[in-house]
């Protein structure tokens, strides 16, 4: 069948009212999650996992999507009104939007990231319809050490692309993988890292090392440095916008996508980067470049359209090829993990009817997140006033319940709890969370394609890089990493030799 | 040597005295940690029984000890970094003041509180359990409202476990309570 009767049919099955309600659902959490300080879209869709095991798996990803897609609109509320943002996509968002707010422009800001969200959630889950596809198609015949490569690419360009530091990167990424590994050999039943304990011997479950990392590790750093006395938000009417503000938005509102949906796609960590060179577009083509810095509509409605089309890109690469490029999207394959589904190019051939649901249910949270927050902002604004003792005792409480819903096991919050200071003790020292969620996640996968792999190649390890595809890909990740010793050489002619040692490697990104 | 004077450039006071240099280069903590995680990981790979029936030419050691070789290198890479003055960010955010020295009490009320949970919760059940892991982790936050703070407490913990175990059929254990309905 063609995608539109594809699409079709998923919008049949999608507006059935538990359907809607999952949507509706997923994008009222999604919105407040996006307000609220301390937790993210990644946070919540594990602690919803263990509570979804009982749902049938349509539902419970109409619920995640909306959740993604809601915290993207949510996240710019607080960084207009609070100068602090709620999501690192809407970190961008403040530089603009936080000035209007002060100088009484507040309505115009809410109303110019919610209809530029509109805009980027429509036109990225647009060409995720045309592009989830083709990339699927193309995919099909992907084989084991493609899967490694893409999987090796994702590792190298979490930790390399993002962050200031690649070496503190890679430990995160290290930390994940050994998680990772706890548990029973997938292939030949070997026990590994379980010490003798039967319950580790199921491994660690994501839930637990997602939960752990996000919310325990997050309420136990936020405790050794909470802030006293609170920001205040500033005080904002109902979103509206004049006819010029809508004149100076609509282009940008329109270039958002272009630039976010690749960036999305690919893994250089999902919303950061695209929706700081939105920012940096919008301020070279406006012709009000005087106001950028004091508060220009334009920062405010390119980077918000850009950071929603960016959630769609992450969308196609998770479904299409399992490649999760940001943190939630990470904990959405492994939630398809657990509900027995593998994302991948066969995907769209084995559950046709649950993607295409899925997809219909992403216009219909779109619309619905419009609804909700272009008028209804000054309410969501509300949320912003609760008590931080409660918000993070909350975050403590729900992280308990889903760990414990895991399996009923007290063990699993003594791991979470373990994980939870390995958390605190990544925040303190400055390594980025990303990584550890992507190598716990993708570290299992990636080991089996790699036996796989050299199990059809009889032991050769030329058996890794034999399609066209892997090698590319080899290329791509030997360009990133050497990508700080060649911008030395391009830099300064007479280049050092010893740039090719890894370490001196490692050190030019620390000090760059 | 540059090394020594980098340091000392960031913290000029603490960086004389021994625990003022153990201070400023606190993230050797960390190094330890990842140098002694991976020699772990490489241990429990050179440990484990060989007489597994192995399927393909890579068996169950090899990427442990991949990933362990890898800890160790970063350990490494790390430990130059932090003695060459290099220094993780820590992380910032909205509730986040990083102005202030880290408050020790606090982390450790929490944490006291999260443990309280673990070692009731099969005693007495989830509705107490939740209840006082939420009403000690407000306290450890900074929460004094002496009726407001128990009554939220009790009502969250009580309504959550009705609704996990009647409406999303989620079990929790309820503990003596759940006997009398």
């Amino acid at each position: 069948m063609d995608v539109f009767g594809n699409l079709l049919e998923g919008f049949g099955t999608a507006i059935t009212p538990t359907h809607l309600l999952f949507a509706a659902i997923g994008v009222l959490l999604g919105t407040a999650i996006g307000v609220l300080p301390g937790i993210g879209p990644a946070m919540a869709v594990a602690l919803l996992l263990p509570v979804t095991y009982n749902i049938e798996p349509t539902g419970a990803f109409i619920m995640f999507a909306g959740i993604y897609y809601g915290g993207m609109f949510g996240g710019s509320t607080t960084s207009i009104l609070l100068n602090t943002p709620g999501e690192s996509a809407s970190v961008v968002t403040a530089i603009e939007g936080h000035p209007m707010a002060k100088a009484g422009r507040g309505a115009q800001a809410l109303a110019a990231a919610a209809i530029g969200n509109f805009t980027g959630a429509m036109a990225g889950t647009m060409l995720l319809v045309v592009l989830a596809p083709l990339v699927a198609n193309l995919a099909v015949d992907i084989g084991a050490p493609d899967f490694l490569a893409v999987m090796l690419l994702a590792f190298i360009a979490v930790t390399s692309v993002l962050g200031k530091s690649r070496v503190r990167g890679f430990a995160s990424l290290a930390i994940g993988l050994t998680l990772g590994l706890v548990g029973l050999d997938s292939m030949t039943g070997q026990q590994r890292l379980t010490f003798g304990s039967l319950h580790l011997s199921d491994g660690i479950d994501v839930v637990v090392v997602a939960v752990g990392l996000f919310a325990v590790g997050e309420a136990l750093w936020v405790a050794a440095h909470l802030r006293r006395a609170a920001a205040k938000p500033i005080p904002v009417g109902r979103p509206w916008l004049s006819r010029q503000d809508i004149k100076r938005s609509w282009k940008p509102w329109l270039r958002g996508p272009v630039i976010g949906f690749p960036f999305g796609a690919v893994p250089a960590g999902g919303a950061e980067i695209p929706t700081f060179l939105s920012y940096v577009t919008e301020k070279r083509l406006s012709k009000h470049r005087e106001e950028f810095d004091h508060g220009a509509i334009e920062g405010v409605a390119g980077p918000e359209s850009t950071a929603s089309a960016s959630a769609a890109g992450t969308l196609t690469s998770m479904l299409t090829l399992g490649l999760p490029t940001t943190a939630t999207a990470a904990v959405m394959l492994a939630a398809f993990q657990q509900h027995g589904i593998q994302p991948g190019p066969l995907l769209f051939q084995r559950e046709s009817d649950l993607v295409w649901t899925l997809i219909a249910s992403l216009f219909i949270g779109t619309i619905l997140l419009l609804v909700l927050n272009l008028p209804l902002a000054p309410m969501w604004a509300k949320l912003l006033r609760i008590p931080r003792a409660y918000l993070y005792a909350g975050i403590l409480f729900f992280a308990s319940i889903g760990a414990y819903a895991v399996s009923g096991s007290v063990l699993d919050l003594v791991v979470l709890l373990v994980i939870g200071v390995i958390g605190f003790m990544m925040r303190r020292f400055g390594l980025p969370i990303l990584p550890a969620i992507i190598g716990v996640i993708l570290g299992p996968n990636a080991e089996q394609q790699m036996r796989r792999a050299m199990q059809i190649s009889d032991g050769d390890l030329a058996g890794l890089v034999n399609t066209t595809f892997s090698v590319v890909v080899y290329g791509i990740i030997v360009l990133i990493l050497l990508w700080p010793v060649l911008r030395k050489l391009v830099g300064r002619r007479g280049a050092r030799p010893d740039g090719h040692d890894p370490a001196e490697l490692e050190k030019e990104t620390v000090d760059a | 040597m540059r090394t020594a004077r980098r340091s000392e450039s960031s913290a000029p006071r603490t960086a004389r005295t021994a625990t003022g240099w153990l201070k400023a280069h606190s993230e050797l903590a960390l190094v330890a940690f990842l140098a002694g995680l991976g020699a772990l990981v490489m241990v429990d790979a050179l440990t484990m029984a060989a007489d597994f029936t192995q399927r393909g030419p890579v068996g169950p050691k090899t990427v442990p000890l991949l990933v362990g070789g890898l800890l160790v290198i970063i350990a490494l890479v790390l430990a130059v970094d932090v003695l060459r003055g290099g220094k993780g960010e820590s992380e910032s955010g909205e509730d986040i003041d990083l102005s202030t020295q880290a408050e020790w009490r606090t982390v450790l009320l929490l944490a006291a509180a999260f443990c309280s949970n673990i070692v009731l919760i099969d005693l007495v059940g989830f509705p107490i359990s939740g209840a006082i892991l939420f009403w000690g982790s407000a306290y450890a936050l900074g929460s004094r409202h002496w009726v407001r703070d128990p009554l939220i407490s009790i009502v969250l913990a009580v309504v959550t476990y009705l609704m996990f175990v009647y409406v999303l059929g989620v079990p929790l254990p309820g503990g003596p309570l759940a006997g009398v309905s």
